[in-house]
């Protein structure tokens, strides 16, 4: 995907930036100042996974799937926000790089459900993950009780289960649904209510450590929170733990078909801002509302009407 | 910005206590009464002004938790109007910190340490007890929304370290109220707790919040220690006396970089566990160009098994403050900030009480010692958690936010609190500057060993016969250390010391020859840490202080980043199982897991929690073989 950068998107520079000499798995490369080894690493082709990255976010650096060995630091290094600096020396493929990636994607993959994660099976082969050796899923906690978990000594582990994150998804309202068995944390969403992009604030990481979630004040539902359900949030979600409504009701019936739909963009009728809607069709029925992240306008942001408000189309279909 | 509040009220005793600490609202902007002209919406109202109070978050929900006990929804709200801060992100911070109770808890609370210095002096048969006697403790998974508990009543819960090992079996009893009470409990027995659970009066002969403090010996004249025990720590007129502020004085005829030369020539080095050069650190800070500087007191030792700074801090405050002025001098900071953890009630109180007979004498303030240098403190106290000892950790509590760890770089020299230039240090190495401008870099660095330089205070505890803070200087033998506390008690035979702290290493009987040093320790693939030196004789159960080690970063981890999130459970649930005997594919796997987890924390991990999670498990494992054939015979 080519994405411009959020800072480019943001920040027009007025200054031509200085050229960074850097040299990454031995190939020499120059890249204007302040651009990430990310970035620079996919100048050269060189792909890097990520999770808690996105090209419209300001980079948190917390999924540590995209760490790389830079030579002289301790330890590895987050390309996704590290800058380049000159003389750099990188490495992004080594035994020492590929090990962390696997334990982290490990790791994952043993306490989160990531089957609607894109990319995600593929990745785990790549890296040769083996969520099972750290033995079978514990049984998911009953609803609420992952949200109330207190900080300090915790309850010690069943040496028969690997701990997990599962719990109900948690169905609260018509417009989209929160399933936190699928939250590799990564903050996206926390980033995109808040000053990224939404300024909302409905939502924040509560707790600590493992117990560590995303939840509104006092864990209250949607409706109680500060929600106005932009669904920005769910646009950004890597693994589908925030998911419209009608896409969860279909994938849980069995209907949710990726392969038979067909993505087109239009613009969005409601309001003057003329946001680019690309509408995702199965059956003839609009099943999901979206806007492309290169998109100048939105960044892949629309408001509740543009996400959720196309059910009109239909109806007019049905009469 | 417009917040959305739950629109819950506060009670009349919520809102004084927030009130207090906040001052009164001045309109309908930050929670007062609607209907004056300054409800108009102007840039000066509601706007920037409010929010720029973020940093007081902290303070505001302690001061709600200190008067009723727990984070109120109706004092929750009225804390978020007040600041301008959302909700959700106010429960954030309030659900991070264990010393704050997010669900209704009884006013009195006593907190029984049962970490590794506890668990070595019996805490563990003393927490079994006690749940017999008075039931369970607070639960990490509470029933359904609420904690079936009377309010009136109180509760007990299991605790990390209290800084109290010296005095081990510890407590701390916290009671909300008017007046906060909180008793720190050395040599604590099941009597004494139950006294604390069932009696609403405490016991008066307490020594109000006194906690015992043995005394250390002092090696090394002139060193860190010499007022403790000596000059009252509650009267500057007593420090003065004992030639406190002299160097003070003298730095300020040094000039700033006359200060940084003599520090950069010590050759001191952080005593918090990192060992970065502190005057490097302070000269990267004084020639930063953006301003304002931010100058950090890091009081926040939650290390397991440390304690110095609470000695340093309780017995001589006013050194602390002194030291904190002479490098806000010499890093051009005006503003300082203080941040001692929520454990150390005495310790707050008496750097509290020498702040403000400092600033009452000129010592801080706008014009120090008439010679126009302007620099004042701020006080911050933790709320229980670990990690906000990570320094730029720390400024994100302090910033009112979750105490996440930042990466770096940027560095905090350049990019610190606030985002501004900011030096950072512990407390033992601020006590060390005084003698440092008194007698000079030179003299300092004579001392000690040439790559590690001055003396260093350990903190002996665990199964030792005379438990408390010893400075020596550099390069004494861990040996002549343990002799100096009289070594294991008699008839006892020491099996291992575990050296820094949870995040340092075991090493074995036969290994004490080591040299205290930097240099020494390195070499040798552990490290001093945060000074920590925990003794353990036949009688310690090794595995289950190793266990307890794994539970308490699996506690202690912000969650943050995976490899600490989910490798510190991991690592937890692979000691488990071979401790139960449940192992996947026998111990050898186990513990081959158990490395490669370990080497993805320590090559992922954001901060230094997750990077060093693994390494007194591997030292375990590989040092003193607990988990080989020979070592699975002798547990």
């Amino acid at each position: 995907m080519t994405v411009p950068s959020f800072v480019q998107i943001r920040r027009p520079d007025r200054e031509p930036k200085k050229t960074i000499e850097l040299q990454i798995d031995g190939k020499a490369v120059k890249v204007p100042e302040g651009t990430t080894i990310l970035t620079a690493c996919r100048t050269l082709g060189i792909e890097i996974p990520t999770l808690c990255y996105l090209e419209t976010l300001r980079p948190v650096n917390v999924c540590r799937v995209c760490m790389v060995e830079v030579e002289g630091s301790r330890v590895l290094v987050p390309s996704c926000s590290r800058q380049v600096e000159a003389g750099m020396v990188v490495r992004t493929g080594n035994d020492r790089v590929n090990h962390t990636r696997k334990m982290v994607l490990e790791m994952l993959a043993s306490s989160v459900d990531l089957s609607t994660t894109p990319g995600m099976d593929e990745l785990l082969e790549e890296y040769d993950c083996k969520p099972e050796r750290y033995g079978p899923p514990a049984p998911p906690a009953a609803a609420g009780v992952r949200d109330a978990a207190v900080c300090g000594h915790h309850t010690p582990p069943n040496p028969d289960f690997a701990a997990t994150v599962a719990q109900p998804p948690m169905v609260d309202n018509d417009l989209y649904i929160r399933d936190y068995a699928k939250c590799v944390l990564c903050y996206k969403c926390v980033e995109a209510c808040g000053v990224d992009h939404q300024n909302t604030f409905a939502i924040a990481v509560a707790g600590r450590g493992f117990d560590a979630r995303i939840s509104t004040e006092l864990a209250v539902e949607l409706p109680d929170s500060a929600c106005v359900y932009c669904g920005n949030c769910i646009a950004v979600c890597p693994t589908g733990a925030l998911m419209a409504k009608r896409e969860f009701d279909m994938r849980s019936d069995g209907s949710w078909d990726e392969e038979k739909q067909k993505a087109t963009d239009t613009i969005c009728p409601y309001c003057g801002v003329g946001c680019t809607l690309t509408l995702h069709v199965q059956g003839n029925e609009i099943v999901k509302a979206t806007s492309p992240l290169d998109n100048g306008v939105t960044l892949g942001n629309l408001c509740i009407k543009g996400r959720f408000g196309w059910r009109f189309v239909q109806r007019n279909a049905e009469s | 910005m417009d917040i959305r509040l739950l629109g819950a009220e506060p009670s009349a005793e919520e809102k004084s206590a927030i009130d207090e600490i906040l001052g009164a609202p001045v309109s309908a902007w930050d929670g007062g009464e609607r209907g004056s002209m300054r409800d108009a919406h102007t840039a000066e109202f509601g706007g920037h002004s409010t929010r720029e109070q973020r940093h007081m978050l902290l303070p505001a929900l302690q001061a709600l938790q200190s008067r009723v006990g727990f984070i109120t929804e109706g004092g929750l709200d009225y804390v978020c109007a007040r600041l301008g801060v959302p909700p959700a992100e106010a429960w954030g911070v309030a659900t991070f910190y264990a010393m704050l109770a997010t669900s209704p808890r009884p006013r009195r609370v006593v907190h029984v340490c049962d970490d590794i210095a506890c668990r070595a002096k019996g805490a563990v048969k003393l927490c079994a007890a006690l749940e017999a006697r008075v039931g369970p403790p607070i639960s990490h998974e509470p029933e359904g929304d609420h904690v079936p508990l009377d309010r009136d009543k109180a509760a007990w819960m299991h605790s990390p370290c209290l800084g109290l090992c010296d005095v081990a079996p510890a407590a701390l009893m916290v009671e909300a109220g008017e007046t906060v009470m909180e008793r720190s409990i050395g040599g604590a027995n099941i009597e004494r707790l139950y006294a604390l659970l069932t009696e609403i009066k405490v016991p008066g002969a307490d020594g109000a919040n006194k906690p015992h403090i043995l005394r250390s010996p002092q090696i090394v004249s002139g060193g860190l220690l010499q007022r403790v025990g000596k000059v009252d720590p509650t009267s500057l007129a007593a420090y003065r006396a004992a030639g406190g502020y002299a160097a003070l004085a003298k730095a300020m005829d040094m000039g700033a970089e006359g200060v940084i030369r003599e520090v950069t020539e010590s050759k001191l080095v952080g005593r918090g566990g990192a060992a970065f050069p502190t005057g490097r650190k302070w000269e990267a800070v004084r020639t930063q160009k953006a301003q304002p500087h931010y100058l950090v007191c890091n009081a926040d030792e939650s290390e397991p098994g440390t304690f110095k700074d609470r000695v340093l801090l309780t017995e001589d405050p006013f050194a602390i403050v002194e030291a904190m002025t002479i490098a806000a001098f010499a890093t051009g900071s005006e503003h300082g900030f203080f941040y001692v953890r929520a454990e150390y009630p005495l310790a707050f109180e008496r750097m509290n009480g020498a702040i403000e007979q400092a600033r009452a004498a000129g010592l801080l303030g706008e014009n120090i010692l008439g010679r126009g240098m302007k620099f004042d403190i701020e006080m911050r106290r933790g709320a229980g958690a670990y990690i906000c000892g990570e320094e730029t950790a720390l400024f994100e509590s302090i910033e009112g936010k979750r105490g996440e760890p930042r990466n770096k770089p940027p560095f905090p020299v350049s990019h610190g609190l606030f985002g501004k230039p900011t030096a950072e240090n512990n407390v033992e190495t601020f006590a060390n500057i005084l003698s440092i401008i008194l007698d000079g870099g030179a003299a300092f660095a004579k001392v000690g060993t040439p790559q590690s330089t001055g003396t260093r205070l350990f903190c002996l505890s665990g199964t030792v016969r005379r438990p408390g803070v010893y400075e020596v200087p550099f390069g004494t033998s861990l040996r002549a250390l343990i002799d100096m506390a009289g070594g294991v008690p008699e008839g006892r035979t020491l099996n291992a010391v575990l050296l820094g702290g949870a995040a340092g290493g075991f090493i074995r009987a036969d290994e004490i020859d080591i040299k205290l040093t930097h240099e020494d320790t390195r070499a040798s693939g552990t490290t001093l840490g945060s000074g920590v030196v925990v003794l353990f004789d036949e009688t310690v159960d090794l595995r289950d202080a190793v266990l307890r080690i794994a539970a308490f970063f699996r506690d202690e981890s912000c969650g943050q980043c995976v490899p600490c999130r989910v490798g510190t459970v991991r690592q937890e649930e692979a000691l488990h199982r071979i401790a139960s005997g449940k192992t996947r594919g026998g111990v050898s796997a186990e513990l081959a897991l158990l490395n490669e987890l370990g080497d993805a924390m320590k090559d992922g991990s954001i901060c230094g929690l997750g990077q060093t999670a693994y390494s007194a498990v591997e030292s375990a494992i590989k040092r003193l073989g607990l988990y080989s054939e020979a070592g699975s015979a002798h547990a």
